[in-house]
């Protein structure tokens, strides 16, 4: 008897009130788009982050926690072109919230508002864990957090028109404020023009085009592949003779063979933040960039970070 | 803005003045230099537009129109682009066991589903090709064909077909056709994502290895900070271990409950409670080759009411959830089912009270990037009491006087997301002889990215 029960009982659970929030709730997939969210509506949103400042954006796991907090997002924020595509499928599927789900006004993928670089003219996995779309590190060139600004205001917006005005004063402040912030960065980076650098991860394309870095090698075969023996003296043979060479690699990045690297050929190693709260100095937008470029001048200066 | 126009005057007269001579060849580069310099300028003009926008926005506050303008840039796609995600996962083996595999026997337990320890020499182990998509704004639908090799016969199986809503209101999806069961941890799971070879003893001793089954389910998040979720599902349950007799209504439901959230930055957890009930009739070890089985014999099966629970647990560890140097994952189930009814073969048959319980608990720990080392170990115990203990004997419920148990370490190198190969050994008590069991397997996951559940 008890069978014809069963789910009739647990229906009766689910007809309970909703809890109401004053704010709008943001999920954003990384750290930098939390903060450029706080920055454009204040307290107007509550932001949840899907991962932190230590996670390799690729490597998060869909967590149980991450699901109980897309479940009750109103809009989603995120990096797109494949970079979330090993979790962010499993918690729009679980999360059981069609506001975020793609199409939807609360579902932004920033890399839909710029041209991305690097798209791939060969799809092949013996490339290593390429992104059909391009390049997805795109939040390392200042300049496209413009396009990201007007987007996501676009989307507060829409979902919170109320509060319209308000998302519309902050964001032509913010787009003054950080056009300043850009040239006053370009200018103080005017040096580290032509810079050669050798990445760990293909993942700074854009501040180099941004500063004029020249990117010489990268310490993974291919992306996504952690390097071999053989592979790196490859590189430092490649290398030799290259003053000036800096080693870069993000805050996620610790590995032997970027030390080794390092010891071998005498380059300085710089940890520059992928995002904001990646070192202690990156506190918001704007300290995160300072910090990338007082690291770069730093080591361009020579003396390890 | 000038040297632009220039070039372009310039590009146009070098098209026009020498279209006899100019190669194909020679049109197609200066069209793309063309291109580019578009696309340079392009991009300039619109951050200077931009700024223009920003500053104007700034000096008259009040105007009404939205400053906003963002262009996505999508491409125009493609039919094909509509296809869905399609992965193919490569299972091979290779065995070796000093007990062969054919009377591979667990007392206490009947042996169905694909219950089993696996073949000697190379084989195939279970190969999958998955196809999944949304099929529009309401509904996601995935399909996965299921191979292996039994008997040196090729066997497909469709071992998912369902649908699954795209955000109903309030937390609330709901599911149908056939999928695993939500039950348990390990349940729901692809056999490649285990990191174990093969099924822990008591999800062979009760399941045959996995509850797949058709039917629906129904399941709700609650809008909590806590991981709160609640389910329940119908199930028609002809497979093992259901075995219901198939008509109007269904055979068997479950119901589940499960928790979870994360402790810090490095640590999250996962905690679930199932519950089973099914009716069985006729519910028979078609295992592999039991010794006692003999030609024409009909195996003794069980009819009446059986009820499981379960509970799981899960925990994991990564520095800061820097899961990619570093991590460590701890598992631990438990079930117990009980059995009342009858057992009959032929014209025989007597009463049956049967109390089978297990649980493993494990241990993987990826040192450096690649390298994972792994620890199991599995107990199981039952009891069986009824009017004829030939019977009971008969249908393989008898425990012998044996409590099964397995200890197995396991090692695997996983070249990226895409491949890994595993080395386990098991020193497997699942019947008084001892069976000491190698294997090698190798995974590859060809196609789309796969998105692996917690």
């Amino acid at each position: 008897m008890l069978r014809y029960f069963a789910f009739p009982g647990l229906l009766v659970i689910l007809i309970l009130p909703l809890p109401a929030t004053a704010a709008l709730r943001v999920f954003a997939c990384e750290p930098e788009w939390g903060a450029l969210v706080s920055e454009l509506a204040g307290d107007k949103a509550k932001v949840d982050m899907g991962s932190r400042p230590a996670q390799d954006p690729h490597y998060v796991q869909a967590r149980p926690s991450l699901i109980s907090k897309v479940r009750r997002a109103e809009l989603l924020v995120c990096t797109g072109a494949g970079l979330e595509a090993g979790w962010l499928p499993v918690l729009l599927r679980k999360g059981s919230n069609k506001r975020i789900l793609a199409g939807q006004a609360g579902h932004l993928m920033i890399a839909s508002t710029i041209q991305l670089k690097d798209k791939p003219a060969n799809l092949d996995r013996s490339e290593g864990d390429v992104h059909a779309a391009g390049n997805p590190h795109l939040q390392t060139d200042p300049r496209n957090m413009l396009p990201a600004a007007a987007a996501i205001t676009e989307r507060l917006m829409q979902l919170d028109s109320a509060n319209a005005d308000i998302y519309r004063n902050n964001l032509a402040a913010f787009n003054i404020r950080w056009q300043e912030a850009i040239d006053t960065w370009k200018a103080k980076a005017a040096p580290l023009q032509g810079m050669p650098v050798v990445v760990y991860h293909r993942s700074w394309v854009y501040l180099q085009d941004w500063l004029g870095l020249k990117e010489v090698a990268s310490l993974e075969p291919k992306p996504g592949i952690p390097p071999g023996s053989r592979y790196l003296a490859d590189v430092l043979n490649r290398t030799q003779g290259l003053t000036d060479l800096v080693i870069i690699h993000s805050q996620y990045q610790e590995s032997k063979a970027i030390e080794w690297f390092s010891g071998k050929s005498g380059a300085p190693v710089v940890m520059l933040p992928s995002t904001v709260g990646g070192t202690a100095e990156a506190e918001d937008l704007f300290s995160w960039y300072e910090d990338i470029i007082r690291r770069l001048l730093k080591a361009h200066g020579g003396g390890n970070e | 803005m000038k040297h632009f126009i220039l070039s372009v005057l310039a590009l146009t007269l070098v098209y026009v003045t020498n279209p006899a001579w100019a190669g194909d060849q020679e049109i197609e580069q200066l069209r793309q230099q063309l291109e580019q310099l578009k696309l340079e300028y392009n991009s300039k003009l619109e951050a200077l537009e931009k700024r223009l926008q920003a500053t104007e926005q700034a000096s008259k506050q009040e105007t009404s129109t939205p400053p906003v303008t963002a262009t996505p840039s999508t491409e125009p796609s493609k039919a094909n682009s509509f296809n869905p995600d399609i992965s193919l996962i490569l299972d091979g083996r290779y065995g070796h066991y000093s007990q062969d595999p054919e009377g591979y026997e667990l007392p206490g337990y009947m042996l169905g589903g694909e219950a089993g320890p696996g073949e000697r020499g190379f084989a195939l182990g279970h190969s999958e090709l998955v196809m999944s998509a949304n099929a529009d704004d309401k509904f996601y639908g995935r399909f996965t064909l299921a191979f292996g090799i039994h008997d040196g016969e090729t066997e497909v199986e469709i071992e998912e077909a369902f649908f699954e809503t795209l955000g109903l209101d309030y937390g609330l999806a709901v599911r149908g056709g056939r999928f695993f069961s939500d039950i348990g941890y390990l349940n729901s799971q692809h056999e490649h994502q285990w990191d174990f070879v093969d099924a822990p003893l008591i999800y062979r001793g009760l399941f045959g290895n996995q509850l797949i089954d058709d039917g629906i389910q129904l399941s709700w998040l609650a809008p909590t900070d806590l991981y709160l979720s609640f389910g329940s599902e119908l199930f028609r349950g002809s497979r093992f271990p259901l075995s219901v007799e198939t008509g109007n209504s269904f055979g068997a439901y479950t119901l589940f409950a499960k928790a979870g959230g994360d402790i810090g930055g490095s640590n999250s957890w996962l905690a679930g409670v199932s519950y089973l009930n099914t009716d069985p009739v006729d519910r028979s070890s078609t295992g592999h080759g039991h010794e006692h089985e003999e030609e024409g014999h009909v195996p003794a099966a069980f009819s009446g009411d059986s009820k499981t629970w379960g509970v799981d647990f899960v925990w994991k560890w990564a520095p800061n959830g820097n899961r990619r140097q570093r991590n460590l994952q701890l598992q631990y189930e438990y079930y117990r089912r009980n059995d009342d009814g009858m057992l009959a073969a032929g014209e025989e048959s007597g009463s049956y009270h049967g109390d089978q319980s297990g649980w493993y608990a494990q241990a993987v720990y990826q040192f450096i990037p690649r390298w994972r080392i792994g620890m199991r170990y599995d107990a199981l115990d039952s009891s069986a009491t009824g009017s004829d203990v030939q019977l009971i004997k008969e249908a393989g419920l008898d425990n012998e006087g044996h409590r099964p148990q397995r200890f197995s370490l396991m090692t695997d190198w996983s070249n990226s997301e895409f491949s890994r190969f595993r080395l386990q050994y098991n020193l497997d008590e699942s019947s008084s002889v001892v069976n000491d069991q190698w294997i090698l397997q190798f995974i590859l996951g060809l196609g789309a990215h796969a998105a692996h559940s917690y």
